[in-house]
């Protein structure tokens, strides 16, 4: 049955049917005519001069048909990094800065040939000192970069705009704070690990040259297929107009694929190189070693408060691991932890962020992307707090919000203005619902298996729907080799004469159902059935200028934009329907695929009617011109600030440290919901992810900076078995800085779930003295955790 | 992701296998190919000739013989997990089947591969090893006995010469067995972080003999020697047990790998030490 | 599940492919090549491969069923999972020449004159996938799953999908879908989705 739908129905989602039929495209289906595959001879070192690198045997390899170093790119450039220093050589010229970096790139026929060519390149290097360290980069032991002093990028502080001397004088209220004897101090040295992303489709690139048309046709599985193109076209020397990017189905991105790859430029140069279709698509190994990686800080939060309850200051001082080079986002994403890094919290918050260079891969976007690093920090810190004082961690909570009078606009310590929130409200829920009260019981309950028992709970607060497009001054651009760069949503709606509807737009989906939420948002904006709207994205040929899918922004931001263009073309057609119904446009109504006049549903007039008299000029209202499509912009005057509460209860085998998540629950808030099922089904797989950090995920670097956890063998990601059904509500307050209301949910899950398993680990240990527990908690770190309390006991 | 080049033969009769072998000291044995073709597409090890012995009638039954139980070179780990007849009389090798790899991987690995694969961490192996398992071994020469005590020599490595086919384990009945571990997810996920298996026989009481086990503490899955010179004598009451527990790694190199210090896997080992024996005596009685 | 990883021994397994002297026998005459023959989704196939080629390959790039996907090298991440002669498999972990006379479905294959499996079915119906590239891999394992167990329990369709990895959905969704499809093949009337109890 064709129906229209209205924003907050469940809609089941249109583009499954290509999917569970194995019928989506993605990059690596693609299979063009006389297409060459490319492999690359890494670095086996993470850091060493190259001293010299022999081809011949690769180029006389059966298949082979070019075998490329830096001498062939340098003229190129580097990598485009924006607001960064350090930038990537397309392949490494002259030195390694980490294991896996690229440093010969394969062309051959088949993808087999271009790897037996691999292992024929002959290439020698002359290891370096390496920096692994957190500390020791930051000591500048070692110097990453020849040439460069420090090994710190730069120092994100907050308050935010707060300078020097201001810093000082909070550093000293803040002494002041603990000089005070009713309080107390409680600190704690923590690690938020690196992270490997793991989207399950590995990026993949395919490139096709029109010497021709002089076009270039760049298919990319990325967040951001208008910045691959738009740097496509900088480095090539030729138009934007003249480069299609393609991101057909993107299979998972979590930010990983919201950067710009060395391989989307080299890929696009050889195929216009070598005149022929290009493809290069990474193993797991390389997703690993060269997929920028995520989190990575080493950090120490302090809090102060009083024995009743009341904090009076919170400090964090941390180390953040950049990696060997900057990618699109790689500084500017603790930056982002510096926006959430007071939480819902009303108290003194002074953080310092030292951003450093190690002989690591590169760190950027992943999943929350600097914002569960800071959520992390502060909610542990809060929960050691509330264990110290003895009170109910809810409760400590509760007494230290941002109370709802202070919104719309609340003002954050850190410095940043928030949209709304009601966060006592929102805590007030999940402690009065059933599903919480089962977990206390439970908790309370004695056992008789040995095993330990703990519920954890924390709140997070969360800046996404990125954003003002006055961000781009403090260096959130995409303006690879002096592009313009975009900063804006945008969507595109034409109501076509036969009364369907296409839907364009330049943000994408990996997964988050572009297609069927923007479909919603227009079908409840004209009365359009469903199953008349197309939406079609990923294309740059046709869609309008928008930066991409990242940091929860695409409904907010360009969902918003394509919600103004509907009601653009809603405002048209409703002169035309008035002209026809000889009726005043303010009566007119849109619903069930037509207009009618209020009052009169008989009165009515079907929107290929409608569309009809648009395409027929000389019909139209006079003055009115032509045509029944609507394109907008939008940029917010702020980002959005989802916020919720989670809880866990756990089992811990004391014997072995094996830990078991037995519920979970969450009330989360984004705003108003355009599909409640892809909402909860975003949330779902956040809390995954979450999990997967706190219990099982680490990039581990040895000290010569081998990566030892470079495939799903030694880098577990959590699977069915590891995960319980999650007990998901909500509670609704809308955003006023977009017109739909919506807030944005892709991360939200992940910034909550962390810290909240860990303080349910903790608090099953607490008895036995442990006060925390480093991620991940994998068995053997939560065995010695019980040792070491019972030996200092 | 893409295998180095290398021939591929797959006979329909051990002879001929074995003949193929013989003159190819090159070639490489595969029955479900689970642990070899992740091998070589890392290009870790990469054959010459690849001799898939699939094909060949006659290596996938599992059979009751008697006293002890023989299981067919080509018999798969969810058959060995399912069989009545190792659940009966080898209920350690059957769990450790159960929890080997996962469903797909148990569709196609079998029993006979993972022990020649030799794997430090691998289920199986621990479970034969615990239940005095024979290794029977075929080549053009003839067939030879391998004790499992024998056979897992090091790291990756069986006594198996690179001409020889393991066409059969046998595993001597035990009415009272029993395999625990803790997975790499936690649970029985996974490679086992540390785990034992465990075989008992009662007699008046007494614990009148003993098999015990371990795997992925070390080099490779090796007997615990110890633990059993503590439990057999005993009632293999708790005390016992603890006096078992107690010994398991003694005589045994404990290594460090990235799921624990070899403080924590020798006391790993000892708590499933305890476990898989508390399961075994339990399942005499 | 199947790679022994002592890291003492492939430190360098993130990239280093320790260099080799290829066999020069192949440079000289060339990659061999064999004779296979099989039916995929109900049709005889046969084709021209080299040894090392494999399942996943063949089905993709030769018979250009690219419903099957690669997410991984070691057999961990069931993308490539396809169902051999009435077994769930993963198909990155198996030769094309191991599927000499096999009958494979493929997820491509699951469908019959145009209407969806139920497992298909109960994909859709329960949101049981987000970026659909883990989906065709896990649709085919949960078929066999339920050929094999009618009506799993919570706990047993958890088990009977650990070799399928999905980074987006967190499962919950994927296990509903499940349980959706095992009504459907039951005769039974599946429970409510959430969202309508909720709502």
């Amino acid at each position: 049955m064709s129906t229209t739908s209205a924003l907050g129905g469940v809609v089941r989602r249109r583009e499954d049917p290509a999917l569970i039929q194995g019928k989506g495209l993605y990059v690596d289906d693609l299979n063009l005519h006389g297409m060459l595959h490319v492999a690359f001879v890494r670095s086996p070192f993470a850091h060493a001069k190259i001293t010299s690198i022999d081809t011949a045997a690769a180029q006389a390899m059966p298949g082979v048909r070019a075998v490329y170093t830096a001498d062939d790119v340098r003229h190129l450039g580097l990598l485009p990094a924006q607001a960064a220093a350090i930038g990537r050589p397309l392949l490494a010229d002259g030195e390694v800065n980490h294991m896996g970096e690229a440093v010969v790139m394969v062309l051959a026929e088949t993808r087999a040939q271009a790897q037996d060519a691999v292992d024929a390149v002959d290439a020698d290097y002359d290891p370096l000192p390496v920096v692994i360290d957190l500390k020791e980069a930051l000591a500048n032991t070692n110097l990453v970069h020849e040439g460069v002093e420090s090994n710190t990028l730069i120092t994100w502080t907050a308050p935010f705009g707060v300078e020097e001397d201001g810093l000082n004088e909070l550093r000293a209220k803040i002494d002041e704070y603990k000089a005070r004897d009713d309080v107390v101090t409680v600190s704690l040295e923590m690690v938020n690990q690196r992270l490997i992303p793991v989207a399950i489709e590995p990026r993949s690139v395919v490139a096709e040259w029109s010497a021709g048309y002089q076009q270039m046709t760049v298919h990319s599985s990325s967040q951001t297929i208008g910045a691959v193109a738009s740097a496509v076209a900088g480095m090539l020397g030729i138009p934007y107009n003249q480069v299609r990017g393609i991101a057909p189905e993107v299979g998972g991105g979590f930010g990983a694929k919201l950067a710009l790859y060395a391989d989307e430029l080299l890929i696009p140069w050889a195929a216009r190189e070598l005149d022929a279709p290009v493809k290069y698509t990474e193993t797991r190994r390389e997703a690993a070693s060269n997929t920028i990686q995520g989190r990575g800080w080493l950090g120490t939060s302090t809090i102060t408060g009083t024995r009743d309850g009341q904090v009076l200051s919170y400090e964090i001082d941390a180390i953040c691991d950049m990696g060997a080079y900057c990618q699109d986002l790689t500084v500017a994403i603790p930056f982002l932890g510096v926006f959430v890094g007071s939480g819902q919290y009303g108290f003194d918050t002074r953080m310092q962020l030292d951003c450093v260079v190690t002989n690591k891969q590169t760190t950027d976007a992943y999943r929350g992307a600097g914002r569960p690093e800071a959520i992390y920090y502060l909610e542990r810190i809060m929960d050691a707090y509330s264990r110290e004082i003895g009170m109910d961690p809810a409760q400590v909570r509760m007494k230290n919000y941002i109370p709802s009078e202070s919104f719309p606009g609340a003002m954050s310590p850190v410095g940043f203005a928030m949209d709304t929130g009601d966060y006592a409200m929102n805590l007030q829920t999940m402690l009065d619902s059933p599903e919480y009260s089962a977990m206390k019981a439970a908790r309370d309950q004695p056992r008789s298996d040995g095993k330990l028992v703990g519920l954890g709970m924390s709140t997070y607060v969360e800046a996404c729907g990125f954003g003002p497009s006055a961000l781009v001054d403090l260096g959130f651009s995409w303006s690879g080799y002096g592009q313009p760069s975009a900063f804006n949503g945008s969507g595109l709606v034409r109501v076509n004469p036969d009364g369907t509807a296409n839907v364009i737009i330049g943000t994408g989906p990996s997964g988050q159902g572009h297609q069927t939420t923007w479909a919603q948002i227009v079908s409840n904006e004209l009365g359009i059935e469903m199953d008349k709207i197309r939406v079609t994205h990923g294309d740059t040929k046709d869609a309008p200028i928008t930066i991409g899918t990242f940091g929860s922004r695409s409904a907010a931001v360009d969902g918003s934009a394509t919600f103004e263009a509907s009601r653009k073309v809603r405002e048209k057609a409703a002169r035309i329907a008035a002209d026809l119904l000889e009726a005043s446009e303010a009566d007119i109504q849109f619903a069930d695929g037509g207009a009618h006049v209020a009052g009169s549903p008989d009165k009515r007039v079907e929107w290929a009617a409608i569309a009809e008299v648009a395409y027929q000029p000389h019909r139209m209202p006079d003055g009115e011109e032509g045509g029944l499509e609507a394109h907008a912009i939008f940029s917010p005057g702020n980002a959005t600030w989802p916020f919720g509460s989670v809880a866990c209860l756990v089992t811990v085998d004391p014997e072995t440290g094996d830990v078991s998540i037995e519920q979970w629950m969450s009330v989360d808030d984004c705003g108003n919901v355009i599909n409640p099922m892809i909402v909860d089904g975003q949330i779902h797989g956040g809390i995954a992810q979450g999990v997967g950090q706190a219990l099982f995920e680490e990039a581990i670097y040895d000290d010569e900076g081998n990566l030892l956890t470079a495939g799903l063998i030694d880098y577990p990601i959590v699977t069915a078995v590891d995960v319980p059904m999650f007990n998901l509500s909500r509670t609704t307050t809308p955003t006023d800085v977009n017109p739909m209301g919506v807030k944005g949910i892709g991360e939200a899950g992940t910034i909550g779930a962390a810290q909240t398993l860990v303080n349910a680990v903790v608090d099953a240990l607490a008895p036995l003295g442990v006060k925390h527990v480093d991620m991940p908690m994998r068995p053997r770190r939560v065995w010695q955790a019980i040792q070491d309390a019972k030996a200092s006991a | 992701m893409f295998p180095r080049e290398f021939e591929y033969v797959a006979p329909s009769s051990l002879d001929e296998a074995l003949g193929t072998l013989a003159s190819n000291p090159g070639a490489k044995v595969m029955s479900g190919g689970m642990s070899l073709i992740p091998l070589m597409k890392l290009r870790l090890f990469s054959p010459e000739l690849v001799v898939d012995i699939a094909r060949i009638d006659g290596l996938d039954a599992i059979e009751d013989r008697g006293d002890h139980i023989a299981i067919g070179a080509l018999v798969r780990h969810e058959e060995t997990a399912a069989s009545p007849l190792v659940q009966e009389h080898a209920a350690a090798l059957a769990s450790a089947a159960a929890w080997t790899g996962d469903r797909q991987v148990r569709a196609r690995g079998t029993t006979c591969g993972a022990m020649a694969h030799a794997d430090i961490a691998a289920d199986q192996p621990a479970a034969a090893l615990a239940l005095g398992a024979t290794m029977v071994a075929a080549s053009s020469g003839g067939t030879r006995e391998i004790a499992a005590a024998d056979f897992f020599v090091d790291t990756l490595t069986s006594a198996l010469e690179t001409n020889e086919i393991l066409t059969e384990v046998r595993i001597p009945k035990s009415s009272a067995s029993a395999y625990d571990k803790l997975g790499r997810r936690g649970g029985h996920t996974d490679y086992a972080v540390a785990g034992a298996a465990a075989s008992v026989a009662m007699s008046g009481g007494t614990v009148s003999s003993a098999g015990i086990a371990l795997t992925g503490v070390g080099t490779k899955p090796t007997l615990a020697a110890g633990s059993v010179e503590a439990i057999v004598g005993t009632d293999g009451g708790a005390d016992a047990i603890a006096g078992a527990v107690a010994r398991a790694t003694e005589g045994v190199t404990v290594l460090e790998d990235l799921y624990g210090s070899a403080e924590y896997k020798a006391h790993l080992a000892g708590v499933y030490v305890g476990r898989a024996l508390e399961q075994a005596i339990a399942a005499s009685h | 599940m199947v790679l022994g990883t002592n890291l003492r021994f492939f430190r360098h397994i993130g990239v280093v492919e320790a260099r080799f002297q290829l066999g020069l026998n192949f440079l000289m005459k060339g990659e061999p090549h064999m004779q296979v023959s099989m039916t995929v989704n109900g049709q005889a196939v046969s084709g021209d491969v080299a040894p090392r080629t494999l399942l996943v390959h063949y089905l993709r790039e030769d018979l250009r069923l690219t419903g099957t996907h690669v997410g991984c090298e070691t057999s961990y991440c069931g993308a490539c999972t396809v169902i051999v002669d009435g077994k769930a498999v993963k198909s990155c972990t198996m030769l094309t020449a191991q599927a000499e006379g096999a009958e494979i479905t493929t997820i491509e294959g699951l469908a019959e004159n145009g209407d969806l499996h139920p497992v298909q079915e109960g994909f859709w119906e329960r949101h049981g996938l987000q970026c659909g590239f883990c989906t065709p891999g896990m649709i085919l394992s949960a078929v066999t799953l339920l050929e094999e167990n009618a009506d799993p329990s919570e706990d047993e369709i958890r088990l009977g999908i650990e070799g399928n990895l999905c980074r987006c959905t967190g499962y919950h969704n994927i296990v509903k879908a499940i349980e959706y499809a095992g009504a459907k093949l039951r005769g039974e009337e599946p429970a409510p989705a959430e969202w309508e109890v909720k709502a």
